[in-house]
């Protein structure tokens, strides 16, 4: 037993100074436990947002304004589909498989990204999401395309790319109704002030608050804190807001040469926290609407997949009657 | 029947872009919605193509029409009547089988269709697309056929859903085949190929697929027509509330 215990803590120290050396770990490396979970459970949220996240902008697909932004916003979801795909697969790689990650997203147990619990009341909001939503996206996934997890590095690079094209599509349509008639610049400002403190609570609860961070930081999935990456993100887009004329709703913006070590930043108001756990406990404005539009889709589908099944099972079994 | 050239290219082009307009804006109704991770991906990859298709074609019966300044006020702009999609296309999805059942039907044809544009078309720019619109629905009709084998064949419900699903859109059938004045001009003048030309590859296509599936052949009789003429069923009416609504609400406005 204790020769046993001794073995476990030097391939702690091991996968330790594997991760220290900038050496990536693959799926059939040995790795501690809380290693494989925090990942699994990262990757299997991170794959359910991105396709819970087709429901709020597909809404638009049918009501897309022009021919060019419906195919923009078609393509965009497919894309997003495509996200969830890889990351199901990258989850799969640590011994989970697609079906029980789905049953948990289906049953409530799994959470995704509370972001995708807000409507999308007008076209606008489609803009706000690529903009925001999505460039929060890219400043947390940006690091982990270097996170010590291979599969799921490699991923984010190529999703990485993609969503940075999505952020610059959405702020395009934010730019266009903000230069355009003074109902499309309310619209836009409207969509603004819905998905601002949204936006600003995606990156997680201030680092105090936030228990999981510190192994994962030690283990190089994660690069950054939240508050890092909260920081990084106000910084970005209240400039890119100025640019087009519509105002962050946060009276206490300002300018603060302390932050980011001195180099200046933006002081932030008081973020609303009872909101962020209200949502995330399953009392957001669309919780039930999105994970009832998913258990509708998953049970109307399963005629297809028995089906499928059944089709694939008849097509082996002919196989190797022939052989 | 007499008009000229450029009213035949424009009514032309028109009847097709609205018959990938409407069967992209039902298939892109499945996004988020649809039975695996895989047919999320699919649906809205057919539905960007064929609204893709519409896009090009409204483009080219922009140039040929002064009246319409671009392919959005074509798209969204016109009243109920003066859209020419088939009725087939506007039909409301029904299940997943009714609608690779129906893309099936309509990629099936279209793959024909462009097939015989590709060899003969008095009109370049659609010869010239007709290369790229002939792999893509090849492709879709690929893909829609295998889903009827599947599901035809897998169980006893998807059997019974799937044949449901022939006769549901069996009374639309005949109006794809449907030769009027306006598509004898076309092929008259080698612009495009007449529909009962394309019916006989078309029928030993859909013929053997179905076997494959256990499913029979619908009878191939014009019952229910009126598209071609502008005539629309009911649902029509509400696919264009969805499509115009921005377009409608907020005119005179760039997006």
């Amino acid at each position: 037993m204790a020769r046993k215990q001794n073995e476990k803590i030097v391939s702690l120290e091991e996968f330790q100074e594997k991760i220290d050396r900038d050496e990536k770990i693959e799926p059939k490396d040995s790795m501690p436990e809380a290693y494989r979970k925090t990942l699994i459970r990262q990757i299997g949220q991170h794959a359910h947002s991105e396709v819970v996240g087709m429901l709020p902008e597909g809404n638009w697909i049918t009501r897309a304004p022009t021919l060019r932004r419906k195919l923009s916003l078609l393509a965009k979801v497919q894309d997003e589909a495509g996200h969830g795909l890889y990351l199901y697969c990258a989850a799969e790689t640590l011994g989970k498989s697609r079906m029980e990650m789905t049953q948990e997203l289906l049953s409530g147990k799994a959470k995704y990204s509370s972001i995708f619990n807000y409507p999308t009341p007008t076209w606008a909001d489609i803009g706000a999401i690529g903009w925001l939503v999505d460039g929060a996206a890219i400043m947390n996934q940006i690091p982990l395309c270097r996170c010590s997890y291979g599969p799921y590095a490699r991923a984010m690079i190529r999703i990485c790319k993609e969503e940075s094209f999505h952020q610059r599509q959405g702020y395009e349509i934010m730019l266009t109704l903000a230069k355009g008639t003074k109902a499309q610049k309310e619209m836009a400002q409207r969509a603004l002030n819905r998905w601002w403190w949204p936006s600003v609570m995606m990156f997680g609860p201030n680092d105090a608050d936030s228990p999981n961070t510190e192994n994962s930081v030690k283990w190089k999935i994660k690069r950054y804190t939240n508050d890092e990456l909260r920081q990084k993100f106000v910084d970005a887009i209240v400039p890119q807001a100025e640019k087009i004329g519509l105002t962050v709703p946060d009276k206490d913006l300002k300018w603060d040469k302390k932050r980011n070590n001195g180099k200046g930043g933006y002081a932030y108001g008081e973020i609303n926290w009872d909101e962020f756990w209200r949502v995330v406990r399953g009392d957001g404005p669309m919780n039930k609407e999105r994970i009832s539009a998913k258990q509708k889709a998953w049970n109307e589908g399963s005629w297809v997949r028995a089906a499928a099944h059944a089709h694939a099972l008849k097509k082996q079994t002919a196989l190797q009657a022939a052989e | 029947m007499k008009i000229n050239t450029a009213d035949m290219v424009f009514e032309g082009l028109l009847r097709i872009a609205d018959d990938n307009l409407i069967l992209g804006h039902r298939t892109s109704e499945w996004c988020g919605h649809a039975p695996t991770l895989e047919e999320d991906l699919a649906l809205p990859n057919i539905a960007l193509d064929l609204i893709g298709h519409a896009q090009t074609l409204y483009c080219l019966a922009c140039e040929v029409n002064s009246r319409y300044k671009n392919e959005d006020q074509l798209a969204f702009l016109r009243l109920e009547h003066e859209y020419k999609n088939l009725l087939l296309v506007e039909q409301e999805n029904g299940d997943f089988g009714n609608t690779v059942l129906r893309l099936f039907y309509f990629s099936t044809f279209m793959k024909y269709f462009w097939e015989k544009v590709k060899i003969k078309c008095c009109f370049t720019k659609l010869k010239e697309f007709s290369e790229k619109a002939f792999l893509e629905t090849s492709y879709h009709s690929k893909y829609a056929s295998q889903w009827v084998i599947t599901l035809g064949d897998g169980t006893d419900e998807s059997n019974l859903k799937m044949s449901n699903a022939i006769a549901n859109l069996e009374p639309f059938l005949g109006e794809l085949f449907n030769n009027d004045d306006f598509t004898e001009m076309c092929s008259q003048n080698d612009f495009l190929p007449e529909p009962t030309s394309i019916f006989d590859s078309w029928k030993d296509e859909v013929k053997a697929i179905l076997q494959k599936g256990n499913l029979d052949f619908p009878d191939i009789i014009l019952k229910k027509r009126g598209g071609r003429k502008g005539e629309h069923s009911e649902a029509f009416g509400y696919l264009l509330s969805d499509l115009q609504y921005m377009q409608r609400a907020y005119p005179n406005s760039s997006w």
